[in-house]
């Protein structure tokens, strides 16, 4: 370019404070609006509208970041999700910091901070970079070949230094301070990409009266619209036609979603959106999710995600003001913003031609190098109109500049001598790859297209169509009619009649190329997977050492597995690979798309289900009580139960001791509301549960309660509880506090399909009562006077009845799960605390006390009373539990019956419950602790059993466990040995029976 | 997620209503006591494990709470058809041509 061309092209640069590289006028910023953000502290300015990245490169900042390996320096390379290298980290105050935030994707608001990432102690000043020398130690598998040896070497050394340098970016350690929306959303289309095949789409299908949602990951729809200013749609220019698509889509209704990424395409199309709602706002409104997840179910879907530019691999391809070329178009019709003064272009494909004559026509001195020997005579003369220097078959074979590009190297690909062209950018253009991640979510087939050389959509099982470039199509054109065919038909697919207008299209910039050619290597380092810093020569490398298949060679490279996750390299990667293996691309494979299509915060995908409302707690009627009681609690499945209720700064081992004495010795109260009920009524209830439970069932009277076994058909405990008959049709069925819903289930399941001729109803009403315990010696003493309708003296161990409490209805049991005289006081849940006040006042002068689940649990261990899931786990019968007198020996059938004959289920080998005492009575055993007969014997040891219960018992004045041991019951008084954190300890194999073990104290 | 169809509420719905249950016409046997081991083996544990369309029973446990069959394809996880408990196993050629 001559002198005063020169001259002219500077004019237009705005020297502004927005940037010495933005042109005034240009793009779509507001450039009346400055926008102030911060970059690693240094104060940028940029204008309403940009990007972080934009405003960085309008201050010719290229150098945004260091790469995860060798700590090279890397500027931006792509306007998009795609974007490898200008990751950030973002803040906006306590709890709201986004490691690897995409710069290009980044929107700037007044008062942003961004951070750069991977770099130590600055972005210019790398000590990391030390790593870029010895790249020839660590290669693609290093890793699996460097940290083998020695040995003791991986724990204490190799690991912990690895974790150090691994991970992009560094998680925020606080909580995080936004909240995240949900939404479900039901439409007739749903189209994803708001270029011009989708806004064709849903335009075309709007118009025939469907209800349409459109859904772009960018601030702006318009997708290549917003980049191609130049093109008339129509006889209107192409932003005029996207401003009056916008309008119409508005009027008719159409959902319309920009920063929304599609994340996941799922079963029945099932889309998965996320939104950014806040993001780029300086002042978030008041209570604003951050994000929002929407789940859209559409009867038909449009894929329309476009095509991403394919960067070219050879050396030095990776420096600073190395960009992709359609990147260089966005930054400058969306942003005016200029990426370079002096601009190398190196084309493998038409499109970057357009992008030259549009930098070259903005004021930057071009050349152009392109692989191809010829192209197109009207991409010639334009280049020759606006004295750009041409290059056919040339390449080149190295870059120039430490921190930002300064020159590169061209030579003719036939060799032969090069030389040295200044340039202050680089833009590559390899062409374009069908962005077809959310199809392949739909295990959509890819079909290799050889002309292309890519991979373009197949048949999917799902009703979703491609259009535009995602499906290949390349221009404005043809991704306007492809984008108006989908629209069409997915309306025509759900009933409605579309009217497919035709669009026409002028100053369109369609354009072929050649696909990923091979270009000359040279000596340094040619990127294909920038942000896991693989290069060609590691791929050729992995094929070397024997990878096949390209999911092997991206799992020893490493390609793809960055947070891109291959967006740029996965089919420069398929090239390389399909090209050391002298095979087809095709029969190489590609390795699977999965979600999400970006990295999307847990925050998202959590929405509501975070802090306290993570998940439903459930409370009892007590709860209120207990929590002024000042009792710890502990969550029980969903349900928050008292642990037990410290007394002036008891500890819990005092806390237990003190209720467990006073319940042994007078009485306890205890909030059993949480146990599960099922109410079982029907003419045929005593033959059902005479079938589901191991128990006899049928001669159980009318106000009597039994405890039932509950096994699954493989002969193994599933559940335990009592059942109360309440009349000759109706029974009082209760569960554990964690298997109500369980066993329901299975309930339910039986009665339907096995025996449906069986006339029973179950009902839930594990909510429906509250259950409050008494228990102790004293506990008749408390109750009787409060008692209407029965004569507690006459109402032995295991009675039911009907009657009031405290003036209230109850269903009153005498059962007991301490070993101690036992009553539960079954009340509407509405007066449970009254009458729980009234016990306790009724009480007090014997000194009733309450306690909590802890105690319950020492308690009934002192009894040998088992808890279902702790001291079994779904492999323990009834007579390894020694529960063989709850099995009805006259009984021909109840489920799992059968399975306790089995061969395996009979041999006396089987793991028992047992006692175990230690032989230090201070000592306690941790639950899950293992049992060896001989400690001594060499390791591996055989393990023949494991602890299932530990307590201090205040009753023993010593501890106690519960255990199943291989043939424990025929090894009482054996001496056995238990794992302690260091060491083991002899215990003593005794009855699980610790405590009255005839039971007088319950019955009589 | 699936959209399901409950053959006893007559409506599709969505997956996160139901509870999978496992492979469908395995009837309890009458009197399991007569059954051998083996054969009380295979009822217990063996299971088709199919490739291609698979009975199943699902429960609508967030609805009517009922039990009911479908036949799924394993390949395409998708579901071909649902019917009530107790009606016959349907014939996968038939299905084949109701889709043809």
């Amino acid at each position: 370019m001559s002198a005063p061309a020169r001259a002219e092209a500077d004019a237009p640069l705005a020297r502004a404070a927005a940037g010495a590289f933005r042109l005034a006028g240009r793009g779509r910023v507001d450039h009346a609006s400055r926008v102030h953000v911060t970059f690693d502290g240094r104060s940028v300015t940029g204008l309403s509208g940009d990007t972080l990245a934009s405003a960085l490169l309008a201050h010719g900042i290229h150098l945004m970041g260091r790469s995860f390996k060798y700590h090279r320096p890397r500027g931006l390379v792509s306007a998009g999700s795609e974007e490898p290298n200008a990751l950030v980290m973002t803040r906006r105050g306590p709890g709201r910091a986004e490691p690897n935030t995409r710069a290009s994707m980044q929107e700037i608001y007044e008062g942003l901070a961004a951070e750069s990432q991977n770099r130590w102690p600055s972005l210019g000043f790398d000590a990391g970079a030390v790593n870029d020398h010895l790249s020839p130690l660590i290669a693609a598998g290093f890793y699996y070949k460097t940290f083998m040896w020695p040995r003791a070497f991986w724990r204490r050394i190799y690991e912990p230094a690895i974790r150090t340098a691994a991970g992009l970016g560094r998680a925020p350690t606080e909580l995080d301070a936004d909240h995240y929306g949900a939404r479900y959303h039901h439409c007739d289309l749903l189209v994803v990409g708001g270029g011009p095949a989708g806004l064709a789409a849903a335009l075309t299908a709007a118009r025939a009266g469907a209800s349409v949602m459109i859904a772009d990951e960018h601030a702006e729809m318009g997708g290549a619209l917003l980049s191609t200013p130049a093109a008339e749609i129509d006889g209107v220019p192409a932003w005029d036609f996207l401003a009056a698509t916008l309008a119409e889509l508005k009027r008719l209704g159409a959902v319309v979603l920009p920063r929304t990424t599609a994340i996941g395409y799922f079963h029945q199309n099932m889309v998965g959106l996320a939104e950014r709602v806040t993001d780029h706002l300086a002042t978030p409104p008041e209570g604003a999710p951050r994000e929002r997840l929407w789940r859209v179910r559409a009867r038909r879907v449009v894929l329309a995600q476009g095509a991403i530019e394919r960067p070219l691999v050879f050396p030095g391809n990776d420096r600073p003001g190395v960009m992709l070329a359609g990147a260089a178009a966005t930054m400058l019709h969306r942003f005016g913003v200029l990426v370079g003064r002096r601009v190398a272009v190196l084309a493998a494909h038409d499109s970057a031609w357009h992008t030259a004559f549009d930098l070259a026509d903005a004021g930057a001195e071009v050349s152009l190098i392109d692989v191809r020997p010829t192209v197109g005579a009207a991409l010639e003369s334009a280049a020759v109109t606006r004295s750009i220097a041409v290059r056919l078959a040339h390449t080149i074979t190295a870059t120039h500049g430490r921190l930002r590009l300064c020159a590169v190297d061209v030579a003719p690909l036939s060799g032969g001598a090069g030389e040295r062209l200044p340039a202050d950018c680089l833009l590559m253009s390899g062409g374009w790859t069908p962005s077809l991640h959310l199809f392949s979510h739909t295990r959509g087939s890819l079909v290799w297209d050889a002309g292309r050389e890519t991979f373009l959509p197949g048949t999917t099982p799902e009703a979703c169509t491609v259009a535009g470039a995602a499906a290949g199509a390349w221009g404005l054109g043809p991704a306007l009619t492809e984008g108006t065919a989908a629209g069409a038909a997915a309306a025509d697919a759900i009933g409605l009649s579309a009217t497919a207008s035709e669009h026409f299209v002028d100053h369109d910039t369609p354009g072929t190329g050649v696909p990923t050619p091979k270009l000359p290597k040279g000596r340094g380092k040619a990127f294909v997977d920038y942000q896991n810093d693989v290069t060609d020569k590691d791929i050729r490398l992995a094929v070397r050492e024997g990878m096949r298949s390209i999911e092997h060679v991206k799992r020893y490279t490493t390609n793809g597995m960055a947070t891109d996750q291959g967006k740029l390299s996965n089919i420069n990667a398929l090239s390389i690979a399909a090209d050391a293996l002298a095979t087809p691309a095709p029969a190489v494979g590609l390795t699977t798309f999965r979600p999400p299509f970006t990295p999307t915060t847990f925050g998202a995908l959590a929405g509501h289900h975070a802090g306290a409302t993570f998940e439903v707690t459930r409370k009892t009627p007590i709860d209120p009580w207990a929590e002024t009681a000042g009792a710890v609690f502990e969550p029980v499945s969903l349900w928050r139960r008292a642990r037990y209720f410290p007394q002036g700064g008891e500890t819990m081992d005092e806390a237990v001791a003190r209720e467990c004495r006073a319940t042994r010795e007078a009485v306890g109260l205890f909030d059993a509301s949480t146990l599960g009920k099922i109410e079982v009524v029907g003419p045929d209830s005593a033959q059902f549960l005479h079938l589901m439970y191991t128990n006899p069932f049928m001669k159980l009277a009318v106000g009597r309660c039994r405890y039932g076994v509950l096994l699954g058909e493989d002969g193994f405990i599933r559940d335990d509880g009592v059942i109360a008959r309440i009349d000759d049709t109706r029974y009082h069925v209760t569960t554990t506090t964690g298997g109500a819903p369980r066993v329901l289930a299975m309930m339910e399941d039986y009665l339907q399909t096995e025996w449906p001729h069986l006339k029973v109803w179950l009902t839930s009403t594990t909510e429906a009562w509250a259950t409050i315990a008494l228990n102790g010696p004293k506990a008749a003493e408390v109750l009787a006077p409060l008692v209407e309708g029965i004569d507690l003296a006459a109402f032995p161990h295991m009675s039911a009845a009907t009657c009031r409490v405290a003036g209230i209805a109850a269903r009153l049991m005498r059962m007991s799960f301490t070993g101690e005289r036992g009553y539960e006081v079954n009340v509407d849940p509405r007066r449970a605390a009254e009458l729980w006040d009234t016990l306790l006042a009724a009480g007090a002068p014997h000194g009733i006390t309450p306690y909590g689940t802890e105690t319950m649990h020492v308690l009934r261990a002192e009894k040998g009373f088992i808890i279902v899931g702790q001291d079994t786990d779904g492999t323990v019968t009834p007579d390894d539990a020694g529960l063989g007198w709850a099995i009805g020996k006259q009984k021909t059938d109840f489920v799992g019956r059968r399975s306790l004959s089995r061969p395996d289920m009979v041999t006396p080998w089987r793991r028992q419950l047992v006692g175990l005492l230690t032989e230090d009575p201070d000592l306690l055993l941790e639950e899950g602790a293992q049992i060896v007969a001989d400690p001594s014997q060499p390791v591996p040891m055989r393990m023949i059993g494991h602890v299932t219960s530990s307590y201090r018992s205040a009753t023993l004045g010593r501890t106690i466990a519960l255990a199943l041991v291989e043939g424990g019951r025929g090894r009482q008084g054996d001496t056995l040995h238990a794992s302690l954190a260091e060491g083991t300890a002899p215990v003593r194999v005794c009855s699980p029976l610790f405590y009255d073990p005839d039971g007088t104290r319950m019955t009589q | 997620m699936l959209l399901i169809h409950c053959p006893y509420c007559d409506k599709t719905l969505p997956e996160a209503e139901f509870t999978y249950a496992g492979e469908a016409h395995i009837a309890r046997p009458a009197d399991p006591s007569a059954v051998g081991d083996e054969a009380w083996r295979d009822f217990l544990f063996v299971r088709t494990n199919a490739r291609g369309p698979h009975y199943e029973r699902w429960r609508h446990s967030h609805g009517c709470g009922r039990f009911f069959n479908a036949v799924r394809d394993t390949v395409s996880d998708r579901i071909l058809l649902t019917y009530k408990a107790g009606e016959p196993r349907p014939d996968l050629a038939s299905l084949a041509g109701e889709k043809a």
